[in-house]
């Protein structure tokens, strides 16, 4: 089972978090303190294994990938295969790409609810829901689609700060 | 701010978020959001709810407290706009979690959008009960998740399907709800569905094991059937990682077989060909198709025996192990790792190539390599691999060098062939990074030292030899010390040559010189001077000639600031200066410690580590106490009868075989006690007991534990105290020395060997009583003692309504069983017993105590004898 999922950015700042284990909020900054200072304190060539027992407890194993400015961490158990992990990162970061358009930090930043729409289309608590990038963007923007439709409330606070952004 | 708008907009604040430079900024503007925030919870203001939850989620990652948002989460899954929901769902899984009771109410709202026409707030429901799913949530959704398994939309089937893994994990009852539904999905094309509900299934099997019988009778040939397929299926792009067609799936089959073959032989053999077709027939150059055989390697190794799969495997891990890919490389030592379990003769065949990874560049593979080879070493190999091992310690990173010498160190001692390759491994490993070797490791060392008696003068030569090129290394100037302070005749006298060694010429005066630069060297700690002082004492005695020079460099140490160094000096110069007469015994070699024991109560000490009191020692700071008994302490053994309870402090052994115990362990005992002052006093007191045993370095620890003891230094304080300790602990251990000092106490306690864990002890004797405790205890419930209290009368005359009574501190429950009686016949020819039970509710901190009054009547006339038991075995 996957335990969490996380984007950092190489300065330790945390761009989402998302936990399937119940953890406290001041526990889990702590694990992502923890997993930064072990991440910023690997060389480019080694591995994307560290074994996180001692991050997250018992049989944790943890499987990252470093892009541009960001790490994208998975923490996971034992039932899971390393090396699969390593490609469902591969899965979630095209998936992004392609909603995003080349995505960036900012992207990351500013489109945080979407992200948790996205990964939520990957992973349902804990195990993989979906490995193909194309299904995961097709329910997305199933997504967007209604949320565009839906004669919605936030088009209000868009529209004000777009007039108080002048 | 713009008096219309409630706050900012999310982008608003995350850019001024962003725009902080320091973490007091981001809290000031986090305070201000959060504080609008609320208001507009409290205005209960619809129009920004979405808005406020979206920021809420932003500032629950940065780490700031949120609770106060989660009733609008419930309220923005209850409006029925499709934004809001979806919102509120996003929230309620990142701002809750399942201990809340808030949950409780969101039940409903759950169970109305399970039943949602709009499959994608169906979907919305069901992504969330997957993620926060509590076990009353479980009991009441359960049918409609089950129900959505067989929803027309897959994307609602396989989300209902691992919402189902949820549900089971949280009320294991339910699962068998859930089993036909999920052999149904085994069937399905769709490949979402089919992963999720190959998930499910294996889920199930780990739950149930109905569920595991029937879906390996039912669903096996079935699943092999599908991996069949998919193995033999042409290229599907849209599932394609790499060139290998869909991995995740084959990944999760190749599990599910797992589950169905472990254990049960028919079914391993149903799937033998599927897996010898995918371990061979799958492309290895790839990320995807090493985890496809790495998964295949994991099932080979769990299910039923199958030699030639088995070697297939194996010869899988060694081509990963080859492998230039550092990922590869690590998963195939964590699955070798695995494989030794089952066929540690075809994993020895990767020795090299795994001990070349123990000098990987990476500390991930570095460590699981290590790990791995510490498991492939045995009597035959032990040479080469420690050779190789020892090798690499030279230049390996200082972070690994604490991990490489622990395992070296456990190696050498565990299959050490012969005592002279131990001693030279161990040198190499002190000198090479004596700094992270433990203290019981060099304890150990010692222990072997003294016992290996014709090896000690080939020992403190090769040490001595050594220590003038390595001294950085505490532990080594430690050992390399202890043995020229016990060793010296042997060193200048060529002593024990033995046929390989070349004869070196070194003069007394050489060897005080080591002992001197140890002792003046500014990078070296207490202990170690404390040690060199100690040997200097010894050399002093050993080497006449130079007992002019000893004194004059202890004599620096008169003034030392530390004042364990100055009362070392102080006392060590008196010994040399005025007490000619009893140096030599008092600097005699250190009696020869039983390895057995030494180790056995390691052991012994290692496995209660928990429950034994760490005691504040200076050169323990691990934390590993030793709660066995000291038997030099025991030499000491002057029993003062009637002292208060003895400190909870356990003497260890070796700690006062080395004269090293700086840790101020008696401390709260004995104060107060023949306030009598002046060396003398102790030196007497010491030359009455043994003329033979008695050594220094206990000496020292006496006087060291009155550290702590306000002014003027009186040793017989701490002669008392450390002889009742002594006392308290003496029983307890089995050295042979324990008793050679025993028939001069004036109380000594009685041996019997009876007990297997505790023996028993006099713990009340007078002219006319005796009092003996036997104790036993339950395995299972070691805070508990039950003691057996046999009374002998010593007198001529019978006693009658012998009433015996005890009490016990607040931390000690006292339950006391009826006698057998309450006459004693006279001289011994009869006694009573009495069963009681201690229950000791700071087992393993503090040790028993207990007051007892015995009253009985001679003759018709009372008689009260009263007392204090504080000689009971530790660990009680």
């Amino acid at each position: 089972m996957i335990k969490a999922v996380l984007v950092l950015n190489t300065q330790g700042k945390p761009r989402l978090a998302k936990f399937y284990e119940f953890r406290p909020v001041e526990k889990q900054q702590e694990l992502i303190r923890n997993v930064f200072s072990v991440l910023c304190s690997r060389a480019e060539n080694v591995s994307n294994f560290v074994d996180a027992e001692s991050i997250y407890g018992q049989d944790a194993r943890l499987v990252y990938k470093h892009f541009a400015t960001l790490y994208f961490v998975f923490i996971f158990d034992s039932s899971e295969n390393e090396l699969a992990m390593l490609d469902l990162i591969q899965v979630f970061v095209e998936t992004l790409d392609k909603c995003f358009r080349n995505v960036c930090e900012l992207d990351v930043v500013y489109n945080y609810s979407k992200m948790h729409s996205i990964l939520d289309e990957i992973i349902i608590g804990g195990q993989v829901l979906e490995t193909s990038s194309t299904e995961v963007i097709k329910a997305i923007e199933e997504l967007s689609r209604l949320e565009a439709a839906s004669n919605s409330i936030n088009l209000v606070p868009k529209s004000v700060s777009g007039w108080r952004a002048r | 701010m713009n008096p219309f708008s409630m706050g900012t907009s999310l982008r608003d604040m995350i850019r001024a978020i962003r725009a902080c430079k320091t973490a007091a900024e981001e809290r000031a503007v986090v305070r201000k959001e959060c504080a609008s925030i609320r208001d507009a919870i409290n205005e209960n203001d619809p129009d920004y709810r979405h808005r406020n939850i979206a920021k809420l989620m932003f500032i629950h990652m940065l780490g700031y407290p949120t609770h106060f948002g989660q009733m609008e989460c419930l309220k923005l899954i209850a409006s029925p706009g499709f934004p809001e929901k979806r919102i509120g769902y996003l929230g309620l899984m990142l701002l809750l979690d399942e201990r809340q009771e808030v949950l409780m109410l969101v039940t409903n709202s759950l169970k109305q959008d399970l039943n949602h026409t709009n499959q994608y707030i169906v979907g919305l429901a069901l992504c969330a009960l997957g993620n926060i799913c509590s076990a009353e949530m479980a009991r009441d959704l359960a049918p409609e998740v089950e129900r959505l398994m067989q929803f027309r939309d897959p994307n609602i089937r396989k989300k209902a399907a691992l919402c189902s893994i949820r549900i089971i994990k949280k009320v294991p009852d339910l699962a068998e709800n859930f089993v036909n539904p999920a052999a149904s999905l085994l069937r399905e094309k769709h490949h979402g569905v089919l992963i999720s509900g190959v998930q499910l299934c294996t889920e199930l099997c780990k739950v149930n094991s109905d569920a595991l019988e029937y879906f390996r009778k039912k669903c096996t040939e079935g699943v092999v059937k599908t991996l069949k397929d998919l193995a033999n299926s042409p290229y599907a792009p849209e599932y394609d990682i790499a060139g290998i067609t869909d991995p995740f799936l084959h990944i999760r089959l190749v599990k599910l077989l797992r589950v169905l073959g472990e254990g049960d032989a028919d079914a391993s053999d149903s799937m033998n060909d599927i897996l010898a077709q995918v371990a061979t027939k799958t492309e290895s150059n790839k990320v995807a198709g090493n985890a496809i055989l790495y998964e295949c390697v994991q099932t080979i190794m769990s299910i039923e025996d199958n030699g030639g799969l088995r070697v297939l495997a194996i010869n899988i891990l060694g081509k990963f192990l080859s492998n230039r890919d550092n990922n590869i490389r690590y998963v195939a030592l964590n699955m070798l790792m695995k494989a030794v379990i089952v066929d540690a003769q075809a994993v020895q065949r990767h020795r090299a190539t795994i001990l070349e990874c123990v000098k990987d560049a990476d500390a991930s593979i570095r460590k699981r390599a290590l790990d791995l080879v510490y498991v492939l070493v045995n009597e035959s190999n032990v040479k080469p691999l420690t050779k190789e091992l020892i090798d690499y310690l030279e230049v390996s990173d200082q972070d690994f060098k604490g991990d490489l010498t622990a395992k070296i160190c456990s190696i050498v001692a565990k299959f050490s062939p012969e005592k002279i390759w131990y001693i030279d491994q161990m040198l190499k490993v002190l000198s090479e990074a004596g700094n992270f070797v433990k203290d019981e490791t060099w304890h150990a060392f010692i222990v072997v030292i003294s016992n290996a008696s014709e090896l000690q003068g080939y020992t403190v030569r090769a040490l001595y030899k050594a220590i003038q090129t390595s001294t950085g290394q505490e532990s080594f100037v430690r050992v390399a010390v202890w043995c020229i302070g016990e060793y010296g005749e042997m060193l200048v006298n060529n002593i024990g040559m033995l046929d390989i060694e070349d004869p070196i010429t070194v003069t007394e005066s050489d060897a005080v010189d080591v002992v001197e630069t140890t002792i003046k060297c500014h990078s070296l700690d207490l202990t170690t001077k404390a040690m060199a002082l100690v040997a200097l004492l010894k050399l002093s005695s050993r080497f006449p000639s130079c007992s002019e020079r000893i004194k004059e460099i202890i004599i620096q140490y008169k003034g030392n600031f530390v004042l364990e160094l100055q009362q070392r000096s102080l006392e060590f110069n008196s010994i040399i200066a005025k007490h000619q007469n009893i140096r030599s015994a008092l600097v005699e070699r250190m009696p020869v410690l039983d390895e057995a024991t030494f180790v056995g109560r390691r052991a012994g000490s290692l496995t209660d580590t928990a429950s034994t009191p760490a005691r504040p020692s200076v050169n323990l700071p691990n934390g590993v106490s030793k709660p066995s008994a000291s038997p030099l302490v025991d030499l000491l053994d002057l029993s003062s009868d009637d002292a208060p309870a003895p400190s909870s402090s356990g003497s260890d052994i070796l700690q006062d075989l080395l004269g090293v115990d700086l840790s101020p362990a008696s401390q709260q005992s004995g104060a107060g006690h023949a306030p009598k002052s002046g060396t003398d006093a102790l030196l007497d007191l010491l030359s009455i007991g043994s003329p033979t045993a008695q050594s220094s370095p206990s000496t020292i620890d006496m006087l060291s534990s009155s550290m702590n003891g306000k002014t003027p230094v009186s040793p017989l304080d701490d002669l008392s105290s450390l002889s009742l300790s002594a006392r308290a602990t003496s029983n307890a251990g089995a050295a042979p020395v324990m008793d050679l000092l025993d028939g001069f106490a004036s109380n000594p306690p009685k041996h019997e060997d009876k007990g297997p864990e505790y023996p028993s002890i006099t713990a009340h004797e007078s002219s006319s009583l005796r009092m003996t405790f036997s104790f036993s205890k339950q395995p299972e419930n070691p805070q508990t003692t039950v003691i057996q209290a046999t009374f002998t009368n010593l007198s001529s005359n019978a006693y009658t309504d012998f009433v015996f009574q005890a009490a016990v501190p607040k931390f000690l429950q006292l339950h006391l069983e009826p006698a057998s009686g309450n006459t004693l016949p006279a001289s011994g020819n009869g006694s009573i017993t009495q069963s009681m039970r201690v229950t000791n509710s700071q087992h393993g901190k503090k040790s028993l105590v207990m007051r007892l009054r015995i009253a009985y009547k001679v003759d018709g006339q009372a008689k009260l004898e009263e007392g204090q038991i504080s000689n009971f075995p530790r660990g009680l």
